[in-house]
């Protein structure tokens, strides 16, 4: 910060010459002294006080220059294909550095390793954590801490042992560095750097797999640097280590490790079992998400645990929970805001790396620069090479060879190594600008050599990329299958495998945690069931997103209709099959009244209260307003020929989180309160069904003219077909409804969301 | 066990591995724990299957023991059901569940995959018409939720018929409303599953296990 201090610092110099009078008065007024010999002067109408705002304005500044920097790449699209965001950063933190250099300044340290590990760091870390596709993690748990563990600490002693024996060449000027420090340097670079990992394979599109893998072993390397730095930097002073010290280093790396992940656990649970709560005041409770991960953080690193495994831990803990309880606001704003401060902390990050680099001080020694870089490559190379050929023993899936060279590949340094040389205490360690230099070429190196390069030789070796289909209803309900047949087949066999092991985990976890955890009946709700609720309300969405949903099924004839699979019972009548046709004006006219209502109703609105949202819709009167919406939602529904199904309880998670919550026209059920008000029951699924479609009591009251917008018939209840047609003339009402339920979507959709797709499907990175 | 029976068993085992590609190590522990659920018989049953009390938690319990009496499963072209099954018919199910070798050519691979998707779609087809009807599917679905109380039943129909749905269209595009589909072929079942990595995921680990490790499970 001292950079614009020192720019705006001369500017307020400039000015002062320019208006003593002004700035003399100011300070005046600004110290409230009464002057005995005080003269009045004019009352100074404009004055400068850069001093008062100075900080906040600062930090204001680098944040916008951050955000521009980012939308100023994306407007240029054949640069940011070839080259990755991060390289462009550096560059542009390599300018403002050197433009601050230009006019003479010093430029400031602003890579502080304070405000790197407490405030840059933390977003991006529980922004990958709350993402964290739990179950490839899981299943790959055993490769990934193989690398994190075993392949860190290889790559530590391989390099600072090399490095210390280069160093003993006669010849290299080198020989005052001591084994110690070398270790040292080899533990600090020698760990995956997440930030940079996330930022260049987040353009590459790589397959599941290899992205955990490399992702995860960047995420769990930490407790590994945290105690061979520590264990290092205490004992270089003495200048040696013995054999218990190394055993205690052990001890040591379990206590760091576990306990950070016990300490983000606790929190996770905390804030699970908080959200349970937060039905009645939804406007704060993404901020439960926030504010307890950074503690379990901040609780982690109090202690010198591992503050990224907290921070991992808690965000993974508490998801399941928290996502079950929240609504679907409050959802949208947790992934919104971890997206954006993630997103900016990077940009910061890697120009402040650009800005680090100009400050310097830099003590090049070319042979132990050069030597770091090979030595990293190579211990890399032959670190992933070892342990995939002890890995493959062991795993079903082998790592191929292609799978062997991106990992190795993908192992990018980045700031968290910068920082962590910068600690470095100077008196302790003379050498640390040589550490400095030789860590920040490192970075730039692979950053930018295999940071651009990974993207054509991805395609070179014809690695397998992400796949981009949807989930299918079908592959999930075999995904269930599987699991349960495979979990009985162990059981037969009798011996307690993976699938066993997670199958009692999961039936823990139903029995107790979730009924601590999550409100309401929610908590029973199966997976399968969820996901196809999300699936209905997506295509809901989708529906309305289209158009108000007035779709003419004759003119789409690829579309397959709950007719074609029921088993037919009777010769349907023909007349109640064909469906209406519509008449180009009749369409507009629809239109028309559709956007109509759609203004009326938005007037209709409730003013916005900031501390409550709209009150829970169980306890309203509303009942014929709501109950119109909840019609019309059905009608959707059915008009989409995809869906017919009975509208989730009230209770469903999926159906709570559509309660929009600062919407009024929302879009839930409700359980018939009375006689008077006419009920519908949709459960069309079934041919044998006696309930049907019963909309008549509804629509003769309305009397409504026009055709119906495709609607089903409100047929009898002894018999049906599936979907039936609604006779023509009970189209009014529906129009209205159409037009009075578009808004409940419309504010649903009128944030646009980072994308429609399903979390829990998606990988780290929207 | 005598001398000479251990001798005759060793080239039963051998002639096994040959036929089943279990190692001779694998078919040893499957004979262990297929003696210990027929109680030191020849022959295994419905009733010793389903005394197993880990079972009782598996939605999907019955099915799996009638699985292992499926006459189709038991690579026997007939439809049926079989009261009893020695050892041989017990590996010849466990076969299915083996993991895909690291080197198989992509023919191999599509082959593994057909008999995996098969195994699964006979546990489907309970009629044994080579369809998977809409009622039969619904079962199924049904079945998977059995443990998730009333929600489960009656969204099950809806994810059933919605899942129906799906086949019919990718697999059959457009369809008059007039016609009718009548179930899932093997084709189309196999095409649904297209992206479904089945020769990975189908597969338990307890064929490299050791037997200490095996428990009772009764």
């Amino acid at each position: 910060m001292l950079l614009s201090r020192m720019v705006f610092a001369s500017l307020l110099q400039y000015l002062e010459r320019l208006h003593p009078s002004q700035i003399a008065n100011e300070s005046c007024l600004a110290s409230h002294h009464v002057h005995p010999n005080y003269t009045k002067k004019a009352f100074p109408v404009l004055s400068l006080d850069y001093h008062h705002i100075q900080v906040p304005f600062e930090i204001s500044l680098w944040v916008l220059l951050a955000s521009l920097m980012k939308l100023g790449f994306h407007l240029i699209p054949q640069l940011s294909s070839i080259v990755p965001e991060s390289c462009l950063l550096i560059v542009v933190g390599l300018l403002v550095g050197g433009l601050i250099k230009l006019a003479g300044e010093e430029v400031p340290p602003v890579l502080d390793s304070n405000l790197f590990f407490l405030c840059l760091l933390p977003p991006i870390i529980l922004d990958a954590g709350y993402f964290l596709p739990i179950r490839p993690f899981m299943e790959n748990i055993g490769t990934i801490l193989m690398f994190a563990v075993v392949g860190t600490l290889w790559n530590a002693f391989f390099v600072g042992g090399l490095l210390y024996a280069v160093c003993q060449i006669e010849g290299t000027y080198l020989s005052q560095v001591e084994l110690l420090p070398c270790l040292l340097f080899g533990s600090i670079i020698s760990a995956v750097d997440p930030v940079a990992v996330l930022a260049v394979f987040e353009e590459i599109h790589i397959n599941e797999l290899l992205h955990i893998l490399v992702f995860g072993e960047s995420l769990l390397n930490d407790a590994v640097t945290v105690v061979l730095y520590h264990l290092f930097e205490e004992y270089s002073g003495a200048g040696e280590v013995t054999p218990m010290d190394v055993v205690l280093g052990v001890i040591c790396f379990l206590i760091v490790s576990l306990g950070g992940i016990a300490v983000g656990a606790i929190y996770g649970i905390l804030a699970a079992f908080t959200s349970r709560f937060t039905s009645h005041t939804r406007v704060i409770e993404p901020l439960f998400v926030f504010v307890y991960s950074y503690m379990a953080y901040l609780s982690a690193e109090m202690f010198h645990l591992s503050g990224i495994m907290a921070l991992i831990a808690c965000g993974a803990v508490m998801r399941p929970y928290v996502e079950a309880n929240i609504s679907h606001k409050s959802h949208t704003t947790v992934k919104y805001f971890l997206k954006m401060w993630s997103s900016v902390s990077e940009t910061l990050i890697f120009i402040f790396l650009g800005v680090a680099t100009v400050a310097g001080p830099h003590a090049w020694n070319w042979t132990f620069v050069s030597v770091t870089v090979i030595l990293c490559l190579v211990s890399r190379v032959i670190g992933v090479v070892g342990l995939t050929f002890i890995i493959n023993k062991f795993r079903i899936v082998k790592l191929t060879t292609k799978d062997q060279f991106i990992v190795a590949y993908g192992g990018l340094r980045g700031a968290i190594a910068f920082s962590l040389g910068y600690l470095l205490d100077k008196n302790l360690f003379p050498m640390r600008t040589m550490f400095l230099t030789a860590i920040i070429t490192e970075i730039f190196f692979t950053v930018f050599v295999q940071g651009m390069t990974i993207k054509p030789l991805v395609d070179l070796l014809a690695v397998k990329k992400k796949q981009e289909a949807k989930r299918s209803i079908n592959e999930e309900i075999h995904t269930q299958f599987l699991d349960h047949l495979l979990t009985g087949i162990e059981d037969i066999c009798g011996h307690y495998g993976h699938h066993h092991w997670k199958d009692k985990l999961n039936r823990f976890n139903k029995k107790y945690i979730k009924k601590c955890l999550i409100a309401g009946e929610r908590y029973k709700e199966p997976q399968l069931i969820a996901f196809y609720h999300k699936m209905e309300f997506k295509q809901a969405i989708e529906l309305v997103e289209s158009g108000g949903g007035v779709k003419l099924p004759s003119a789409v004839p690829s579309q397959v209709s709950m007719q074609n699979i029921q088993p037919k019972k009777l010769p349907p009548p023909v007349a109640e099959r064909a469906l209406p046709q519509f008449t180009k004006g009749r369409e507009e006219e629809i239109r028309k009244i559709l956007r109509s209502n759609l203004q009326k109703t938005r007037q209709r609105l409730r003013s916005y209260n900031r501390h409550t949202l709209v009150a829970d819709p169980f306890e309203d009167g509303w009942n014929d307003f709501i109950l119109k919406k909840q019609r019309l939602i059905e009608l959707e529904k059915k008009m989409s020929n995809y869906l017919t199904v009975p509208g989730a309880t009230p209770d469903s998670p999926t159906m709570c989180r559509a309660r929009l919550a600062s919407d009024p026209n929302a879009f839930y059920n409700i359980k018939a309160s009375s006689d008077g008000v006419p009920t519908i029951q949709v459960d069309l699924a079934s041919p044998q069904s006696p309930d049907s479609v019963n909309m008549l009591n509804e629509f003769s009251k309305r009397g409504a003219t026009g055709q119906g917008l495709g609607q089903r018939e409100g047929a009898d209840r002894d018999e049906d077909q599936g979907l039936m047609m609604k006779p023509a003339g009970k189209g009014e009402k529906g129009e209205e409804e159409g037009g009075n339920k578009n808004p409940g979507l419309m504010r649903c959709l009128s944030d646009p969301g980072p994308s429609n797709e399903d979390e829990e499907d998606e990988p780290f990175l929207p | 066990m005598g001398a000479s029976q251990s001798a005759r068993t060793e080239h039963e085992f051998q002639d096994l591995a040959d036929r089943t590609g279990f190692s001779l190590e694998q078919i040893g522990n499957l004979n262990k724990r297929f003696r210990q659920l027929s109680k030191n018989e020849e022959t295994l049953s419905r009733q010793d299957l389903a005394s197993i009390s880990a079972l009782d938690n598996n939605p999907l319990r019955a099915q799996i023991i009638n699985a292992f009496f499926d006459k189709r499963n038991l690579r026997q072209n007939e439809a049926g059901t079989v009261q009893v099954i020695g050892f041989e018919e017990f590996l010849m199910v466990m076969s299915h569940f083996r993991p895909a070798a690291m080197h198989i050519t992509e023919e191999e691979r599509e082959k593994l995959r057909r008999e995996k998707l098969r195994f699964l779609f006979n546990m489907h087809d309970t009629d044994s018409d080579g369809t998977i009807t809409l009622e039969e599917y619904r079962r199924a679905v049904e079945e998977l939720l059995s443990k998730a109380g009333t929600i489960g039943q009656e969204t099950a129909k809806a994810i059933a018929d919605a899942a129906m749905l799906e086949v019919a269209s990718t697999t059959r595009g457009k369809m008059e409303p007039d016609e009718f589909y009548e179930g899932i072929t093997f084709e189309n079942f196999l095409q649904i599953l297209k992206t479904f990595d089945i020769e990975t995921r189908m597969h338990v680990r307890f064929l490299n296990m050791d037997t200490a490790t095996m428990r009772c499970g009764k």
